[in-house]
């Protein structure tokens, strides 16, 4: 059995690439959600975006300004996860497979 | 009265654009010496780190269209202005999550490396770079329409001249220094363009006593409370979507962004940078809210538009208001070297789809030796460099945003379905994925052509200008009949006769205005962002000819590539 083999049926790597898999395919999602969330209130909710928050600052500044600001932390959210659960995982595996 | 030093070489200008100019080519000059492999001149020896890479992404991104353009919309438009602010965001979230371990761990310089990695060499790289070359072609065309257009604006220097100076400097940095001193070019620029901002920001913000309150009180009394609001810009929700998903899925197609990958030395650091690359362009659109309402007040809206129509001198307008000719001579600066930055990578790009791609990868079937892969790279750096430059000076005159547009549509419907599909979905073959590409280039560059943006505006400018002059005489025209009938209807009191005269004119010029009006060119397609319909078709394209064409081989390599886009390089 070649080490490719042998890390493909590995039960760590199989919950690896899923946990990745998943991860990734949520936060796709939210950000998705965001962003067409954002252009669906502009396109349907006006009336929503013109409210007053104080003064004469409307509800729609803080919307546009939070999803760029939102975007950045899912951004962080992802790198978080990844540069430490994520690579540490990749570590047991690939050293594992050397180890045999 | 002269109101602006605009248009005008000015001292301090010309001094910081020779400082920036020196600074630069003296940075190529040391970066040569590092640029003698083919890992060197494309990925600048993998030594970049994540935070400077992030930097470089965002010099490389941030285009003179951003910088000028977005701060212009706000500043005219108001709120729909930062609908645009939001949009060329949110595609780096995109890339983080679906493609940054699967671009860093299966490619060396291309995103044909990744598509071609468990199928067919020749087709894939031969389809890879064409859609890379069409996607990098419209939008250097646009950056180079818009360096002549801005470096007339602010230096007053002919447009062909500007074209060829902006040419020459760009081959000059590539050709010599390589992916290092490109990086360099891109950290200077973002430093500069993101320090710039923000000491326009906070100059504004005093003028106001740093309150946010205050400016937006001072926007709604000298604008109504409608500037605050969204407008009339997303009229069809279906157009808006689309374009949506082409800032969405175009980022994450762009080879000059993608290229970016692979100048750090793993895949934490590819990550690293993406997260700082999205803060800083995020940054920069946020403070873009601010020069664009702040010019609004101060400068107003009367002076922006009455310098440039499209409101694109709204930021350099500003930093003279707040800082004189000196502040102003910087900024200009900053725009110069801004479009300098970009050029340079779409450049570098353009080269290593021809050299790598097309030339190592198609025709010397991999077997080119280093020397020679270095010598194609620089053959190709100087044939772009040389294209670039006739191009700009070609489609002078031409809308900015409607290249970039194609750029962003052919980035989306090409690039993004083959490299997503090859990393996640086993079944997908050659045939696929080469059906994939072109469906997406040609369907993208197709329906653009066949849209109102080009069909009408463009081919069809002179019936359009036509038809439209027919019905504004032939409205005078009734006016002037309708008014005399008025007149006499004044003088003579109400008669039935002159009524009945009115009524029957106004019919009338309905009538002849819809009879008119049909003469008006339509686009073939009605959309001006085809995004939604040839991303699409893309993507079914390479699903149903994957699912006619089985591949036995691209199946089992599937398990390989997996291991390598989880686990990273280094597990043969």
């Amino acid at each position: 059995m070649s080490r490719k083999t042998k890390i493909l049926n590995d039960a760590d790597f199989k919950s690896l690439s899923e946990q990745k898999n998943t991860i990734s395919l949520v936060l796709v999602v939210l950000e998705l959600v965001l962003y067409f969330g954002f252009v669906a209130l502009v396109a349907f909710n006006k009336p929503f975006l013109s409210a007053k928050l104080s003064g004469a600052i409307t509800v729609g500044i803080p919307v546009a300004v939070g999803t760029i600001l939102l975007s950045w932390v899912l951004t962080g959210v992802y790198i978080l996860w990844a540069n430490n659960k994520y690579d540490a995982l990749v570590k047991k595996v690939k050293d594992k497979a050397r180890g045999q | 009265m002269q109101l602006t030093a605009i248009g005008h070489a000015h001292i301090t200008s010309i001094l910081f654009f020779l400082f920036f100019v020196l600074g630069t080519l003296g940075i190529t000059y040391w970066a040569a010496k590092r640029a003698r492999t083919t890992e060197e001149f494309y990925a600048a020896g993998r030594s970049v780190t994540g935070f400077r890479n992030g930097l470089a992404l965002a010099g490389d991104y941030i285009s003179a269209a951003s910088f000028l353009g977005i701060a212009g919309l706000v500043s005219t438009k108001g709120y729909d202005g930062l609908i645009y602010s939001v949009g060329w965001l949110v595609g780096w979230p995109i890339i983080m999550f679906l493609i940054s371990e699967p671009l860093r761990n299966l490619g060396k310089y291309t995103f044909a490396d990744v598509v071609a990695y468990r199928l067919k060499q020749r087709p894939i790289r031969a389809a890879a770079a064409s859609s890379s070359l069409v996607t990098i072609l419209f939008y250097l065309i646009a950056q180079m329409v818009g360096a002549g257009t801005l470096v007339r604006f602010i230096f007053g220097v002919p447009y062909d001249a500007a074209i060829v100076v902006v040419g020459l400097l760009m081959i000059f940095y590539v050709l010599f220094g390589g992916m290092l001193a490109t990086t360099w070019v891109q950290i200077i620029k973002a430093v500069l363009l993101l320090g710039g901002a923000t000491i326009l920001v906070l100059l504004t913000l005093a003028q106001f006593g740093f309150s946010y309150g205050e400016l937006f009180g001072q926007v709604s009394k000298m604008y109504g409370d409608q500037f605050l609001e969204p407008g009339g810009l997303i009229t069809s929700p279906l157009e808006a979507f689309s374009l949506g998903l082409a800032l969405m899925f175009g980022t994450a197609g762009l080879p000059h962004i993608l290229m970016r990958f692979y100048t750090v030395p793993d895949i934490k650091e590819a990550r690293k940078s993406v997260f700082y690359a999205t803060g800083f362009i995020g940054y920069f659109y946020i403070l873009t809210v601010t020069i664009g309402f702040g010019s609004a007040v101060l400068v107003t809206r009367k002076v922006i538009m009455g310098i440039d129509i499209g409101g694109n001198m709204a930021g350099p307008l500003l930093a003279e208001f707040l800082g004189g000719t000196p502040f102003l001579g910087f900024l200009a600066a900053v725009g110069f070297a801004t479009i300098l930055a970009v050029v340079a990578g779409l450049t570098l790009a353009g080269a290593s789809a021809l050299s790598q791609d097309l030339y190592v990868g198609v025709v010397r079937r991999g077997a080119a030796n280093e020397k020679e892969e270095v010598k194609v790279a620089k053959i190709a750096t100087l044939v772009l460099g040389i294209t670039a430059i006739f191009l700009g000076i070609l489609f002078k005159g031409q809308n900015v945003a409607i290249m970039v547009g194609f750029a962003f549509a052919v980035a989306a419907s090409a690039n993004f379905p083959a490299l997503l599909l090859s990393v996640t979905w086993r079944k997908f073959t050659t045939r696929g994925a080469v059906t994939s590409l072109y469906t997406g280039v040609v369907l993208s560059t197709g329906l653009i052509i066949l849209g109102p943006a080009v069909w009408v505006d463009v081919i069809h400018k002179d019936e359009k200008a036509a038809v439209e002059k027919q019905i504004q005489e032939f409205e005078t025209d009734s006016k002037y009949k309708i008014e005399a009938l008025e007149k006499q209807k004044a003088e003579r009191g109400t008669l039935m006769k002159i009524d009945a005269a009115i009524a029957g004119e106004r019919t009338l010029a309905d009538a002849k205005k819809k009879e008119l009006s049909a003469a008006m060119p339509k686009a073939i397609f009605p959309m001006n962002n085809p995004a939604l319909i040839s991303m699409g078709l893309s993507f079914l394209a390479g699903i149903i000819v994957s699912l006619l064409s089985p591949e036995k081989e691209a199946q089992t390599k599937f398990d390989d590539e997996k291991v390598r886009v989880y686990v990273g390089i280094g597990m043969k």
